[in-house]
């Protein structure tokens, strides 16, 4: 295979990549019985995606690196069909043509894809080993795959929104996946509930997405991007060079999707509790999927946002990254505070496409999809070392017992954190210096460009402050697990992690108590069969062929009490675990920059993703100058100066407020463990309103809900006294008719069909005197007959 | 010799026909005596022919009654065969199905 393009050979490839998954899902769900290795095929199948994908990718890098066009649609094949005829080019506003749309950012997009769901499948093999429903598991994350992929190489915003949908009902699905499991209580509603809050929170944003899809089709007649840029830059230019007000208003509900699917404020409620879905669904969701849609559309949908869409943009994202992160301090479910991260990332990356740069945006969105999946699976891979135990509280020194896992999700740790060389530096970087950008040039400067700069450094520090108190209380300190529960108590008090009770209060909508806390009341007392007594003395990989045990920590945890108070020492986890951790690790490293590969360029030359990914080269150069024009004579100097400027100051600042996160965090759990509890006293109240989440879900609850529940009650009442009052109505003039029907039926229509039958009946008796059976007789009749016919007409 | 004496022919041969379908016991006198009825047919038509002022339309038809006859003999041997079969008898009083 060249590195050239061929459009023939790449497109049916690029087809291949769509089928594999999809292929996989329907043998996997058609014949999993007969399929003994389903979750081995699928993986299979999924590496080879990933090797196309990076094959894709890699094409991608080596035209911008020689610095070809690389823009291709799937006409150059003839693979194109419309909506309504199958004659995909013609001519008609009522059809929607459809194909396949391979560019830098969808090339880029379909790696990271390719790479993190093979990365989850290898990882699924050993952690969800012996759950009662593995091969669904394995065909729904196929299929999920699937959806994202088709979301990538989608040309038009209608089979991207199909994919769009596709994906939200697999979330629910995965989400889901123990709300099957009966033997489980509460994992059992905590993940029915989960799905269905998922899946109806992002559905506000799916409308949102749909009414924009209508608002652009009734005025531009395509939804082809390609064409949907073009006719933006012309309606921009008709219009005097102001968007006119409905692409405003159509560009915010395109934006409404992201904020659905992408989980910002104020649909962000979603996002924690799709933890309650298993650990590498989470890192799915997380990293390469659905919340990845959400930002990939808001790239794929830029030059159609006018500037007040992007201040919109600006705000939204920037608040999110900001709250989301004083939400994951205080957390101590090891699941909600990358699921925090998550959201603030997501954050950042809103707020670095609404501030201009969206290439920035779409870099941070691929080198975190690299880290968080490390992260979530690191995560995975711990829970799965303490047997399904997720408080942090209830950890602690695991960075000698699971090695490797460590070292993993340090490397990731520092990647989110945005330490200098690894993967999150350099596209974290590259939104700081957007806002500076933004801030520095007097033309541009407005107030939201600088409450986004701060708000994103201050998220910038808290997210490396709270993503070390991870580290610190899960692999430093003594391990906490074999704690009895009142000495867990006193450990609690002397290492400053006292808040209030976690157990006070219900979860909002529907009372389940926070997940995590329940695990830290369960794990507290340490809760594991006598099967399990000596495995982890065994090699790793005995571990991944004992599956009875596995099963029996997944779905029997919550039952065991405290007559089973012997703890268990964390293991490492198996092989297939770790290799899936070592290679997002690797990419958590070099993700963002090859800078091992090319030490010279660190500071000043471009990383792959921008080489990769630059306006012009996503939109087309017509689209990109009108966006952005080319600065000339003085104000290129101006312009470089600006440039120059911003990236110093940007590199100063996400560095320091990295280092200065790191280092709080270091003096708070390492150095100085008490400093913490001692906070919170001092917070009181406010600390109260940030450990409830901001109140947000009981507001939506109070609002929403409860306004959904009057209109329910309202609807009910109306059923019940009007509709219903109409149909018995109805029903009663029915009835009567009837019984007049039936007394006509018995009396008239009966008797006449009776006196029939009594008439056949006295005619058969007469008659039955004559049949005697004999031929002979009946021609004696015959001929008497005959004779009396001839008297008859020879007397007359 | 005229038109009577054919006619006279026929209703005798008729008569006779007559007497043996409805007076023989065995079914094989019955079956020649269809034979005989359908043979003063056959004489009436051709006499009727000869004496009208039709062309030929009189022995067409007898023709195709000797057809029918030897069609009928065949499939009527046949049933006298399976009747035999069925009750041991040609005795067309002792097969009274019919009544059934």
């Amino acid at each position: 295979m060249s590195l050239a393009f061929d459009p023939a050979v790449d497109f049916a490839l690029l087809l291949a990549v769509l089928a594999i998954p999809l292929a996989g899902y329907t043998l996997q769900i058609f014949l999993r019985r007969k399929l003994p290795h389903g979750d081995k095929l699928l993986t299979a199948g999924m590496f080879v995606v990933m090797c196309l994908t990076v094959y894709f990718g890699a094409k991608g890098l080596h035209a911008a690196y020689s610095g070809e066009r690389f823009f291709h649609h799937s006409s150059e094949a003839g693979l194109e069909f419309g909506w309504l005829y199958t004659a995909g080019t013609v001519p008609d506003s009522m059809n929607i043509v459809m194909g396949v749309l391979y560019d830098p950012l969808g090339a880029a997009m379909l790696a990271v894809v390719g790479i993190v769901s093979f990365c989850v499948h290898l990882f699924s093999i050993g952690y969800m080993h012996g759950d009662k429903r593995y091969p669904i598991f394995f065909a729904n994350i196929s299929l999920f795959t699937f959806a994202m992929l088709g979301l990538v190489l989608a040309d038009n915003l209608l089979v991207l929104f199909i994919f769009w949908e596709l994906m939200g009902a697999m979330s629910y699905l995965l989400i889901g996946h123990f709300s099957h499991d009966p033997s489980q209580p509460f994992f059992h509603r905590w993940a029915t509930w989960a799905s269905k809050k998922a899946f109806l929170t992002t559905r506000i944003g799916d409308v949102c997405l749909f009414i924009g899809i209508f608002m652009l089709w009734d005025h531009f007649h395509t939804l082809r991007f390609t064409e949907l840029w073009e006719h933006a830059r012309l309606a921009v230019v008709e219009n005097g060079g102001a968007f006119p007000a409905w692409m405003t208003w159509a560009g915010l509900f395109v934006f409404g999707g992201t904020v659905g699917k992408s989980a910002q404020f104020p649909l962000h409620i979603w996002l924690p509790d799709a933890m309650a879905g298993p650990t590498p669904v989470s890192a799915m969701i997380h990293a390469a999927t659905m919340v990845a849609a959400g930002v990939f559309l808001l790239g794929r949908m830029y030059p159609l946002l006018s500037p007040e869409v992007l201040s919109v943009v600006t705000m939204v994202g920037a608040t999110t990254a900001l709250f989301a992160a004083t939400m994951g301090l205080v957390v101590y479910d090891l699941k909600a505070v990358l699921a925090y991260s998550t959201i603030s990332q997501l954050g950042f990356m809103v707020a670095g496409v609404g501030l201009g740069g969206v290439v920035a945006g779409m870099f941070h969105m691929t080198t975190h999809a690299f880290f968080k999946a490390c992260l979530f699976l690191s995560a995975g891979s711990v829970i799965h070392g303490c047997h399904h135990v997720q408080d942090m509280r209830v950890m602690g020194g695991l960075r000698k017992k699971m090695p490797i896992t460590f070292a993993c999700m340090l490397i990731c740790t520092l990647a989110i954190a945005g330490v200098p060389f690894f993967a999150g530096f350099f596209s974290k970087d590259r939104i700081i210096q957007a806002a500076f950008l933004r801030v520095l040039d007097s033309r541009h400067f407005d107030g939201w460009s600088l409450y986004a700069l701060i708000a994103l450094s201050v998220a910038a520090a808290l997210t490396a402050f709270y993503m070390f108190r991870l580290i610190f209380l899960t692999f430093y300190g003594e391990y906490r697990g074999n704690l009895e529960h009142h000495r867990f108590s006193e450990s609690l008090a002397r290492t400053g992690y006292e808040g209030p009770d976690p157990h006070e209060h219900a979860e909002p909508v529907v009372a389940i108590a926070d997940h995590g806390h329940g695990h830290g009341e369960h794990g507290a007392h340490g809760h594991h069969e006598d099967a399990h007594h000596g495995h982890h003395a065994q090699p790793q990989v005995a571990h991944a062929a004992a599956p009875a045990h596995v099963a029996h920590a997944v779905h029997a945890h919550a039952e065991h009490g405290a007559h089973d108070a012997h703890g268990h020492e964390p293991h490492e986890s198996p092989r297939v675990i770790t290799i899936a951790l070592a290679i997002l690790a690797l990419l958590g490293v070099f993700g963002g920059h090859f800078w091992l590969f090319e030490p010279h360029k660190v500071l000043h030359a471009h990383p792959w993703f921008e080489q990769l990914v630059t306006p012009a080269s996503m939109y087309g150069e017509e689209v990109a100058h009108w966006m952005a024009p080319e600065p000339t004579g003085h104000e290129l100097e101006h312009h470089e100066h600006l440039l120059h400027q911003s990236h110093n100051l940007a590199l100063i600042v996400s560095s320091a407020v990295a280092l200065l996160g790191i280092g709080l965090a270091f003096l708070f759990y390492i150095v100085r463990p008490d400093v913490p509890g001692r906070i919170v006293a001092a917070l009181g109240q406010v600390y109260t309103v940030v450990r409830r989440k901001y109140y947000i879900d009981e507001f939506i609850d109070a609002t929403v809900l409860r306004a959904n529940w009057a209109l329910t009650r309202l609807l009910k009442w109306l059923d019940e006294n009007v509709v219903d009052g109409l149909v018995k109505l109805v029903a009663r003039l029915n009835k009567l008719g009837g019984s007049f029907a039936a007394w006509f039926d018995k009396t008239f229509v009966d008797g006449a069909v009776n006196a029939v039958a009594l008439a056949s009946q006295v005619f058969g008796a007469a008659f039955r005197l004559v049949q005697t059976g004999r031929i002979q007789q009946y021609a004696a009749f015959a001929m008497g007959g005959a004779l009396l016919t001839a008297a008859w007409l020879i007397l007359a | 010799m005229g038109l009577g004496a054919y006619v006279a022919v026929s209703a005798a041969l008729f008569a006779l026909g007559l007497v043996a379908i409805l007076a023989r016991r065995n079914v094989i006198y019955i079956l020649m005596g269809i034979e005989m009825i359908l043979n003063a047919a056959n004489i009436n038509f051709v006499a009727f022919n000869r004496f009208g002022t039709m062309q030929l339309d009189g022995q067409m038809f007898a023709i195709f009654t000797i057809i029918l006859a030897a069609a009928e003999a065949a499939v009527a041997l046949a049933i006298v065969l399976n009747v035999f079969n069925l009750f041991d008898s040609v005795k067309p009083s002792e097969a009274d199905l019919l009544r059934e």
